[in-house]
């Protein structure tokens, strides 16, 4: 160990990785559908694009997480999003690249992805 | 089809599994393997990390399982219901409700661990990251923060500023009497450069006490890091940690963490690129309670019979070799760093006005939550008994708390709001202590409880100094003697006037605090002593000897059961009318008491 | 520097470095002491030398607790008496009080100790420890039962003397000074040199007593029993009467001695004599050929154990000379056995030694010359001042007498055989009359004088630079020979007594207790009697004695000839540690 900038880098690196392991309040939620259905529909991927990007864009306060069956397993691979204090936003029949497109435009922008979520696919 | 195979870049989930020494004793260790297993089977090994941590310090739930990111707490948890948690809660989301530990769970939503009763009111410095990093990852430690202060003081401060940091924060000795930290670095910075030691007493010798062991167990990198910020403050190369042999876990963690330390350079020549060197490495003590006291640990370093020696002159200024040597326990390292990363004044805004900081607790004894917990100075003994552990089992009543040991004293109800901290517990009689805390409720009876303390001291007297030699176990021979039936009120006056000689008088800290347990309740429980004295009667029902087992006259109804039933035939009586024990003859078995199906007999 | 500081608000400016005890009785304020030993034990265990110091939570030991600027010490508040008290008590409570039977009744610390602090009862009594008495030693009786684990033993056998072979053992109430593995002392590398017996306050360690066998041999007719002194026992006995340190008692010991009964009372500084002969002619044998230099003395039997057990790589530098007692017993039982007429196996040698390593000597197989053993008995000074009232001698009133001739007749360099470097002078008195061929009137090597414990000087003799060494203790012996080992030093003759000090101190000596240890250098006043003696004495070099002189001449020939090498020389084994 010669600096503390060689210290900093190996910091970074693994708290990516680790950062998961802390108790986080009124952030935002990203939650995964991961039942039977949601998995064969291809969520696993989804799960991992989204939480690829969570940490290459270093989102503080953002929660990655999965739940079980939420009910409309035709529409999987189903993403919801809870902001706090607004409307939960329900994302369906998710790919990788739609998802990394989500995190970019809601989560960073703030600007909710009409043409992905239920209210549209049901039209 | 093919099952597609994914490999996430990151871990969706982390699995925490407690591996600090009350876990694995209740079988964390066989739950790793299994959930490799389990995670295997269900085809998501790789998105799943699976960590062996530290102590979350509620023990008596063991073994612990955290999941992040829902911070879902497994308590209890069986090598079977490990399948359950992977294939439901890791593969399909569906936190599994009837594992999680009640407290917390709220309605239908998951409590953060935060708002958990258990932690609501805990304040984790020392404590940081333990349960949340792999204590065998250097990595982790350093992703929170690691080996950032030692960074930071050896590139940009002075070794006086490092002192001077140290002394404004106030920080005392977590080991016992609460000596001001900055003041022996000082000692030992002021004297002539050259060789110079820094220790770490690692010997933890409370009965039921684990704060130290946690911290090594969890965070072994905090200890190594405040060590070599304490060399760099007093000018010493060299360190030893002496640590107890009975602490495998922590032995292993610490050799693991150092041999990375060195690996990084962060032990070693040179680090950070600076002139600074400092090299560590463990003495492994065989266990003498008295090898916690700094200069027997010192003279057991050296490998002699661990025994103390008159101080002055004090180890700063003549220490290991006759070197002058620091030497501070792993609560108090563990702050160091803390301290140096949040500034003086962000540790003085915590604790009371003449103890700073948290204090780590390990509760046990008459309690729900045994474990272990850090508090603010200045937390109630009400807070820690009531809210943080959870309250006393079966509806009992508290009837007193011992902290700080064999050489601490008891504090009875009328005491419990007293804000804990170094000067208040020094002034009803009892003492920090390394931050064991006994609850005892009303089934425990003071002269007992008195007894097995200074049964621990008589057996872990070094035999150095007469005091404590011969003072101690002729207090224990008093002791028995009252528990036995056969003590005078005299005994109570020759037990008083010892205790006060053996305080004053012996060598060491450990003889001087011997008494307290005997003083302490004396202070509080004297009618308890008296009672056994005068009316050969153990109020709580424990001292064996004392018990009578009595026929209540109203309720027999002569049925002669207990007279069949007696194995010394000590009952007698005519049928249908109440029958008799024959107190002379009767061995306290508590046979007739269980056998009376009209519930007559009861102890007294 | 001087410190200032206040003892019972009284005013007093010692030297920096100065403990609060040392303070303290120098304004005669008297502090009881029990576990400390000046220089040999300081170690605040026992907890009898209290005080409180204003400042200190607790009360603190006054024999380790150094001086500061401005502290107030009180020695003689209630509660320090009530606490030295209570630990004199809970002493006693665990010791065999069996006073009136002990060895050290009224020469006892601990018992001085308890009628002047007023113990008249013991409120703490309580579990008792029993021990094993350890007898099986020839030199040294240990009793656990006695014993109070001041820890003066250990002190000095480990850090004096380097020997090593007790410490504490078990620990708490169950604590017991004992060897390894609780095994006997005869087991052990124990070199028998009795300093821890010296050291006891109490009964725990004393001599194996050797009198009822003498007193035995006095009564039985058949018997020729002869008795030897050593140098440093006539400048000590007389404490044993009540007399001042460093009186010299040699007529009226030697007057108890005939009025005991014994037929022959001569002197071991005769025999020291001899040993010169044979050793400085030894040692001018060994500078001529250059072998085994360093020449090393041998008289000292506790040495020459520790030499066995720990330097046997120099065993061949040893001098085969006899220590002087065994040589004088060969003598009698030869030479003097023939004269008289007398079968050597009815003769008695009896020694009486400052020593207890003698003991051990005496019984070692090799040392059996004449097919007997060379002395049958050996008693240290403290067994023969205890034969004497035994007698009903009233010791400091009897007239002064001779030793009995021939063999009472000895220089002065036999006398200083008693104190350290007494040897090393005697055999240079020698030596520099032999090698310059004159009557030498400079006989005071004082450089090898004095009670420095290594001494080293360089002396030159007929044009020869001697460089001599000597040493007392034997943790000295062990840096000086391993500086020799090493190579760092150069000597070609050595002088080693396994007694700091020497014989004057040796472990059979009277014990001189702590208090007095504090105001009198008992070594110096001993030592100042040798000296005194050696100056009165008609002959002041071995070689000018007249009987060594004559049986030279009609009996042995010549210094390490062919009949003193088989009667006053012997040989060493490699010893095992354990």
């Amino acid at each position: 160990m010669k600096s503390l900038a060689e210290l900093e880098a190996i910091r970074d690196k693994t708290l990516s990785e680790i950062n998961m392991r802390t108790d986080r309040q009124g952030g935002i939620r990203i939650v995964v559908g991961m039942a039977t259905c949601g998995i064969a529909a291809g969520a696993r991927p989804v799960l991992g694009a989204i939480i690829e990007e969570v940490s290459k864009r270093e989102l503080k306060d953002v929660i990655v997480s999965q739940t079980g069956c939420i009910g409309v397993c035709r529409l999987e691979p189903i993403v919801e999003v809870y902001r706090p204090g607004e409307e939960k936003v329900t994302y369906v029949m998710m790919t990788p690249q739609k998802a990394v497109e989500m995190v970019t435009e809601h989560i960073v922008n703030n600007k909710p992805i009409k043409k992905y979520t239920i209210g549209e696919a049901d039209k | 089809m093919e099952r597609e195979v994914i490999t996430m870049k990151l871990a969706r989930s982390h699995v925490l599994v407690c591996g600090g020494t009350g876990c694995t004793s209740s079988g964390s260790e066989k739950l790793l393997p299994e959930f490799d297993i389990q995670l295997e089977k269900a085809g998501i090994k790789n998105e799943v990390s699976v960590v062996k941590t530290g102590c979350f310090g509620l023990c008596a739930l063991g073994p612990i399982v955290i999941v992040y990111p829902e911070g879902a707490f497994y308590s209890m948890v069986k090598i079977e219901d490990v399948k359950t948690i992977v294939t439901e809660h890791l593969l399909k989301g569906r936190i599994v409700k009837e594992l999680l530990y009640d407290d917390s769970i709220d309605g239908a939503a998951i409590k953060p661990l935060k708002d958990v009763d258990f932690y609501k009111k805990q304040l984790r410095i020392a404590l940081k990251n333990c349960g949340v990093i792999d204590p065998e990852e250097i990595d982790e430690y350093i992703a929170f923060d690691g080996y950032k202060a030692l960074g930071r003081v050896l590139t940009e401060m002075e070794p006086k500023q490092v002192i001077d940091i140290i002394k404004q924060s106030k920080l005392r000795g977590r080991g016992g009497a609460g000596f001001p930290t900055a003041i022996k670095w000082e000692f030992a910075a002021n004297q002539p450069e050259g060789k110079k030691y820094v220790c770490c007493n690692a010997d933890e010798g409370d009965p039921g006490a684990f704060m130290d062991r946690s911290v090594l167990e969890g965070d072994p990198h905090s200890v190594i890091e405040a060590m070599a910020i304490a060399a760099y403050a007093i000018g010493s190369d060299e360190g030893y940690i002496y640590i107890r042999a009975e602490y495998p876990i922590a032995v292993r963690r610490l050799n693991i963490a150092i041999e990375q330390a060195k690996k990084y350079g962060l032990l070693g020549k040179n680090i950070f690129g600076t002139d600074f060197s400092f090299d560590l490495s463990l003495r492994l003590g065989a266990g003498a309670f008295v090898c916690g006291e700094e200069t027997a640990l010192i003279t057991s370093i050296e490998g002699k019979r661990g025994e103390p020696r008159p101080r002055p002159p004090f180890p700063a200024v003549e220490g290991l070799w006759g070197k002058p040597t620091i030497l501070n326990n792993v609560e108090t390292y563990a702050n160091i760093p803390q301290i140096i990363l949040n500034g003086a004044e962000w540790f003085l805004g915590i604790g009371t006005e003449k103890s700073k900081g948290t204090k780590v607790f390990a509760l046990g004894g008459k309690i729900n939550n045994t474990g272990l917990v850090e508090v603010p100075m200045g937390t109630t003994l009400r807070e820690i008994v009531e809210e943080i552990g959870g309250g006393i089992p079966n509806g009992k009543k508290f009837k007193a708390a011992q902290t700080g040991g064999p050489s601490g004293g008891c504090i009875p109800t009328e005491l419990i709001d007293t804000p804990i901290d170094y000067d208040s517990l020094i002034e009803i009689g009892a003492m920090m202590g390394s931050g064991g805390l006994i609850v005892m409720d009303e089934d425990s009876c003071m002269v007992d409880i008195a007894k097995f303390f200074l049964k621990f001291t008589v057996d872990e007297s070094c035999g150095k100094c007469v005091p404590c030699r011969i003072g101690t176990k002729r207090m224990l021979e008093i002791l028995e003697k009252i528990t036995s039936g056969k003590g005078t009120v005299e005994d109570i006056e020759n037990l008083k006037k010892l205790a006060g000689s053996v305080k004053s008088s012996s060598l060491c800290g450990l003889g001087q605090t011997a008494p307290n347990p005997v003083l302490s309740t004396l202070k509080y429980f004297e009618d308890e002593y008296m009672a056994h004295v005068i009316e050969k009667r153990c109020p709580a029902g424990v001292c064996k000897d004392l018990l009578r087992y009595i026929i209540d006259k109203e309720k027999c109804k002569g049925c002669g059961i207990c007279a069949k039933h007696c194995p010394v035939t000590a009952i007698s009586g005519e049928l249908k009318k109440p029958y008799e024990i024959d107190q002379q003859m009767c061995i306290k078995c508590g046979v007739c008491e269980i056998k009376c199906p009209f519930k007559a007999i009861s102890r007294k | 520097m001087a410190v200032n500081l206040k003892i019972n608000n009284i005013d007093i400016t010692v030297p920096e470095g100065t403990t609060v005890l040392e303070a303290a009785r120098s304004i005669n304020i008297d502090i009881p002491t029990l576990c400390y030993l000046k220089d040999v034990n300081e170690i605040g265990s026992c907890r009898m030398c209290v005080v409180e110091i204003k400042g200190q939570r607790a009360l603190q030991a006054a024999c380790v607790y150094p001086v500061s600027e401005g502290m107030e010490v009180l020695t003689n508040t209630k509660t320090v008496r009530d606490t030295r008290k209570i630990n004199l008590e809970l002493i006693l409570s665990n010791h065999e009080r069996k006073c009136l039977t002990c060895i050290r009744n009224q020469d006892c610390e601990l018992q001085k100790l308890s009628t002047d602090l007023g113990v008249l009862d013991i409120r703490f009594d309580g579990e008792n420890s029993h021990y094993e008495v350890d007898m099986l030693s020839s030199s040294i009786v240990r009793n656990p039962n006695k014993c109070i684990l001041c820890r003066r033993c250990i002190s000095v056998c480990k850090n004096i003397q380097t020997v090593s072979v007790i410490d504490a053992n078990e620990r708490g109430f169950n604590t017991i000074i004992g060897s390894a593995f609780n095994m006997p002392l005869v087991d052990t590398p124990c070199t028998n040199c009795g300093q821890c017996i010296v050291v006891c306050p109490v009964g725990a360690l004393h001599e194996k007593d050797d009198t009822d066998k003498i007193w035995e041999l006095l009564a039985d007719n058949k018997k020729h029993v002869l008795v030897q002194t050593a140098p440093a026992v006539r400048v000590a006995l007389g404490e044993e009467f009540g007399m001042p340190i460093g009186t010299r008692v040699t007529g009226k010991m030697v007057t108890a001695l005939k009025l005991m009964g014994f037929d022959g009372v001569f002197d071991t500084d005769t025999a020291a004599d001899f040993t010169i002969m044979e050793e400085g002619t030894e040692f001018l044998n060994r500078l001529k050929s250059g072998k085994n230099l360093p020449l090393i003395t041998s008289c000292s039997p506790g040495w020459v154990k520790f030499c066995e057990h720990n330097f046997p790589d120099f065993l061949d530098n040893l001098s085969t000379a006899k220590s002087p007692h065994q040589m004088f017993g060969a003598i009698m039982k030869s030479y003097y056995a023939e004269k008289k007429g007398i079968d050597p196996a009815d003769i008695a040698v009896i020694s009486v030694m400052p020593c207890t390593a003698k003991k051990f000597e005496s019984k070692r197989e090799e040392l059996a010359a004449t097919g007997h053993p060379d002395v049958d008995a050996v008693i240290t000074t403290r067994e023969l001042g205890r034969m004497i009232k035994q007698a009903g001698i009233d010791f400091t009133k009897v007239e002064d007498s001779e030793f009995d001739a021939p063999f009472g007749e000895a220089s002065g360099a036999g006398v200083i055989f008693g104190a350290t470097g007494g040897v090393m002078e005697a055999a240079l008195r020698t030596v520099a009359d032999i090698l310059t061929g004159e009557d030498l009137q400079h006989i005071d090597y004082t450089a090898v004088r004095g009670l420095d414990g290594i001494k080293e000087a360089t002396v030159e003799i007929a044009g020869t630079k001697v460089h001599v060494a000597v040493a007392s203790g034997l943790g000295n012996a062990r840096k000086l020979l391993e500086k020799v080992r090493s190579g760092e030093q150069q000597y070609h003759f050595i002088e080693i007594m396994g007694c700091p000090g020497g014989c004057i101190t040796g472990g059979g000596q009277p014990i001189v207790d702590a208090k007095t240890m504090m105001d009198i250098d008992v070594k110096a006043a001993r030592a100042a009697a040798i000296y005194a003696e050696d100056k009165s004495m008609t002959y002041r070099k071995s070689h000018e004695n007249p009987i060594v002189k004559k049986l030279y001449k009609e009996y042995f020939g010549k210094p390490c000839g062919h009949l003193s090498h088989n009667l006053l020389h012997t040989h060493y084994v490699k010893r095992e540690n354990y």
